[in-house]
């Protein structure tokens, strides 16, 4: 029998939302305030081995300094074009809103590539881990060498805190991707792992990490097909809650990491 | 999705709808020169201590902006807003009172 018919009287109307906005929005400030006591513990674990580390590295000179400015930049006007897209998306102009989630991206890969470049600098220069493969040749005259071998601290709370901001505006550019583009944009990503795995040499650790995009392809094209939908303007502004948070992390991690390790002659 | 759901959705978008735009530009403005400003900073050789302090402030300053006006929560409701910043925040206090006094502690141990 139907339920309908067992409870005749009672309305289709729930109860209003406790904190006066819907459940996706509740769901991802959740994951948000969790992940970012995650970000906390790393940028905690960053200031602890700093303050109990006398002879803590300066390792970023002024090109270092400018071209995280420049990648700052590009994350707070990545920033600016994601709230015109949750806005166009309230507007109901899904051509403008896949615009600004597009420019989006584009500001996003653009921090991507530079953060890459900052590495492969680093990596060259003698600053490493054990986990990374050796680089043929660069290691014994760099820079660094002396760094990665009597401060390990230093590499292994650099690589991993901004490693982790890299991973989630990786996978910020990719869920703007699917919002805006659908199941087109799987095969874009495909290509794009190809590339990343393709142009990077064996002893870089892109060349293991762009596999994170092939992940994510099959993951996107699960979902996709399990459930295909047209994504409305809940769930541009929830995707750009994720986005914002992966800038104001990179407000904290540029100060700390960068502005406050550099060397400036 | 049941009909409680849309409606609240299409009561948030009707609101966003009434967010200037130009507040957006604002807002990206100044966070552009507080950035500038912490860059400029950094060229002046301050004691470390005095530039932690204002970089801290400065960052502080540009993470409210961001959650106030591109996350949205200024327009969100009174509970929202507390029950989000009192949860992260008593963490993140959690977090400073255990472990920087013990990274000093280590230091005037002189461990290393």
């Amino acid at each position: 029998m139907a339920e309908s018919a067992l409870v005749p009287d009672i309305p289709s109307v729930y109860e209003p939302s406790l904190f006066g906005t819907y459940s996706k929005k509740i769901g991802m400030w959740l994951f948000l305030l969790s992940d970012s006591l995650t970000f906390g513990a790393l940028l905690y674990a960053y200031s602890y081995g700093r303050i109990s580390t006398p002879e803590w590295p300066t390792p970023f000179h002024s090109a270092s300094i400018v071209n995280a400015t420049i990648m700052t930049a590009f994350l707070l006007t990545s920033s600016l074009t994601m709230v015109l897209a949750v806005r166009a998306a309230a507007d109901g102009n899904s051509k403008l809103q896949r615009l600004f989630l597009l420019a989006t991206m584009a500001c996003g890969v653009g921090f991507l590539i530079l953060h890459a470049r900052e590495w492969n600098n680093l990596i060259s220069e003698g600053l490493t881990l054990s986990a990374f493969p050796a680089a043929p040749g660069h290691k014994a005259a760099g820079e660094f060498v002396d760094v990665a071998k009597n401060v390990p601290q230093f590499p292994a709370t650099f690589f991993g805190l901004t490693g982790m901001h890299m991973l989630h505006v990786t996978l910020g550019v990719i869920y703007l991707g699917v919002i805006a583009l659908r199941r087109k944009f799987i095969p874009v990503l495909l290509v794009c792992w190809l590339a990343a795995w393709l142009a990077t040499p064996a002893y870089s650790p892109f060349h293991y990490g762009a596999h994170v995009l092939l992940v994510a392809a099959i993951a996107c094209s699960i979902i996709l097909w399990l459930k295909p939908k047209v994504y409305d303007s809940s769930d541009v502004e929830v995707a750009g809650l994720y986005w914002h948070f992966v800038d104001l992390v990179w407000m904290f991690i540029f100060p700390l990491v960068y502005l406050m390790s550099a060397k400036i002659l | 999705m049941d009909a409680t759901q849309l409606a609240i959705e299409e009561r948030v978008a009707e609101e966003q709808r009434h967010h200037k735009k130009a507040l957006f530009f604002w807002v990206w403005g100044g966070l552009l020169v507080m950035t500038a400003i912490e860059v400029y900073l950094t060229y002046q050789n301050l004691a470390p201590k005095r530039m932690l302090t204002l970089l801290m402030g400065l960052s502080v300053i540009k993470a409210a902006l961001i959650i106030g006006f591109f996350m949205h929560l200024r327009y969100e409701v009174s509970r929202m807003k507390w029950l989000t910043m009192c949860s992260v925040v008593g963490c993140l206090i959690l977090m400073t009172i255990f472990f920087f006094p013990d990274a000093f502690r280590i230091l005037s141990l002189g461990v290393r």
